[in-house]
């Protein structure tokens, strides 16, 4: 079937990279927005935009109904999900299809697999894959938390099965540790995930956090797309990418991307996906979860290959043969992505407000995928991530380099943003010398001042 | 009277503290939801809590009062 109008269940930045693929390939685009994102640029680059509710996710990106109603009305063919809100959500899968519409991305009963940590590390074991050693199964209590955490030897990292951004995450090194953090961390996994099953793995010394990019068809053709370094991050949450890994060698490189194929092959996995590792300071690996959707960081792997992913999706769900073989991917040059984020570069407080002023870098191997312009305002609601900037060159250094004059160009005045944080990060001996773990930011050194 | 307000915009997700409980300056006493992250409202001098004026789930703005303060 052919896909001719689709409907973003999302917003910001990513609504925005959708839309222009769409344009592109001569697809209508139906943009739903929340009363607080009316004035904002995706609503108006879509080619009709609907009101969906109030400011708060819950009532608008989240409203199930209110986005099916939309896309009935606007007799769209596919749903776009793009990342976070709706976009692994089984039931709202389902709901598409009972409706007749395409969701773009894998098959309900995979999202909920991989969605949930206790099974997902279950069907890897199953299939072979190295998963982190731990207890695969949901903790009663914080005895039986210390006891299994004892087992597997200190430090232990307590984690929820439902889990996603860090919530609910917690290194302990000792059993005091756990007696004191199993309890807050369960309470915050039901407020905010509404299930607190549990579980234990061991703690990775010298972390690194590695993903591969896969891409599967209808007719069982499964590939990847190389890897993405991941490490960079803060409060969990990825702040630069880059591919390929610095850290990584060809050996290794060969094997992470295999496993990913076989990870996506043990639970026929269809639409692109990104299957993510912890790797130890040894480059031994374990699966750490499969995301199930298009990943904030696929500008990296673009830049690197030369294929458009959200393409590659559309061509997926109109059920078109991949292709493209394993041969045919290539690694070209270096890439990297950094998160332009609404908040305080040293303590990474939040940081609302209106955009007075708004002028994004531009160059060669510089682009820019953003959600903002001058007198936007960003609102407490959602997400601080107001844009990326990704940079690729022949040799990480001058994608280096292209990042820090691209950095020098950025203009965004009216509130604060990590842009000071994210030089030093470019100038830090560690990041240059591509040696750095997920310990990075917490122990790097600062030379902007707050 | 003294209180304690919003340091900026966004859900209430916990009240840390109950009528009556004494609290120190710098103590936690709100947490606050904004942009997919927690953060802690603490008391900017320590007193009794005489009143919570916001419940779990209120959408607060910047400076809007949360808790009131005697001593």
């Amino acid at each position: 079937m052919k896909i001719k109008t689709i409907l973003i269940a999302n917003r910001g930045e990513i609504a925005r990279r959708i839309i222009r693929t769409c344009k592109a390939k001569g697809i209508r685009t139906i943009a739903v927005h929340s009363e607080a994102d009316a004035p904002m640029p995706f609503v108006r680059e879509a080619d009709a935009a609907v009101v969906i509710g109030p400011p708060p996710v819950v009532k608008s990106y989240l409203n199930m109904e209110a986005i099916i109603q939309a896309a009935k009305d606007h007799g769209v063919d596919a749903i776009h999900p793009g990342y976070g809100l709706l976009s692994e959500n089984g039931n709202f899968a389902r709901r598409c299809a009972e409706e007749g519409i395409v969701f773009i991305g894998p098959r309900p009963e995979v999202m909920e697999d991989m969605g949930d940590k206790i099974r997902a590390r279950t069907r890897m074991m199953e299939a072979g894959i190295p998963v982190v050693p731990g207890y695969n199964g949901s903790i009663a209590d914080a005895e039986e938390a210390c006891s299994i955490a004892a087992d597997i030897g200190y430090p232990v990292m307590l984690k929820a099965s439902a889990g996603g951004g860090g919530i609910g995450m917690q290194v302990c090194e000792n059993e005091e540790e756990v007696r004191k953090a199993f309890q807050s961390a369960k309470g915050r996994a039901k407020a905010y995930f509404g299930n607190d099953d549990m579980f234990i793995e061991k703690y990775i010394e010298e972390p690194h956090h590695i993903e591969v990019q896969i891409a599967g068809d209808e007719h069982g053709h499964i590939i990847h797309l190389f890897e993405r370094e991941c490490s960079i991050q803060r409060r969990h949450q990825k702040v630069i990418e880059e591919s390929p890994s610095p850290f990584l060698d060809d050996v290794t490189r060969e094997a992470i991307c295999r496993t990913a194929v076989q990870a996506a092959q043990a639970v026929g996995y269809t639409g692109v996906g990104t299957v993510e590792f912890i790797m130890n300071g040894e480059q031994e690996f374990f699966f750490l979860e499969m995301n199930t959707r298009l990943q904030v960081e696929h500008p990296v792997t673009e830049a690197v290959t030369g294929f458009d992913l959200v393409e590659m999706q559309l061509m997926i769900a109109e059920e078109k043969a991949l292709t493209i073989s394993q041969e045919e991917v290539i690694q070209r040059g270096h890439a990297i992505e950094l998160r332009i984020y609404a908040e305080d570069p040293i303590t990474f407080m939040p940081s609302p407000g209106t955009i007075s002023r708004y002028e994004q870098p531009e160059g060669k191997g510089i682009r820019v995928d953003d959600a903002v312009e001058s007198g936007s305002t960003i609102t407490p609601y959602y997400d601080p991530m107001i844009g990326k900037l990704i940079v690729s060159g022949n040799t990480r250094a001058e994608a280096i380099a292209r990042a820090e004059e691209a950095l020098a160009q950025y203009v965004i005045d009216g509130i604060k943003t990590n842009l000071p944080m994210l030089g030093d990060v470019l100038r830090d001996e560690a990041f240059v010398a591509g040696t750095y773990t997920t310990q990075f930011v917490q122990q790097m050194k600062r030379t902007t001042n707050k | 009277m003294k209180q304690i307000v919003a340091n900026m915009a966004g859900t209430i997700i916990n009240v840390l503290v109950n009528e009556g409980d004494e609290v120190r300056s710098g103590a936690d006493v709100v947490m606050l939801e904004s942009m997919k992250m927690e953060v802690p409202v603490a008391a900017e001098t320590s007193g009794r809590v005489t009143a919570i004026k916001v419940n779990v789930g209120d959408f607060v703005n910047e400076g809007d009062v949360l808790i009131e303060l005697e001593g």
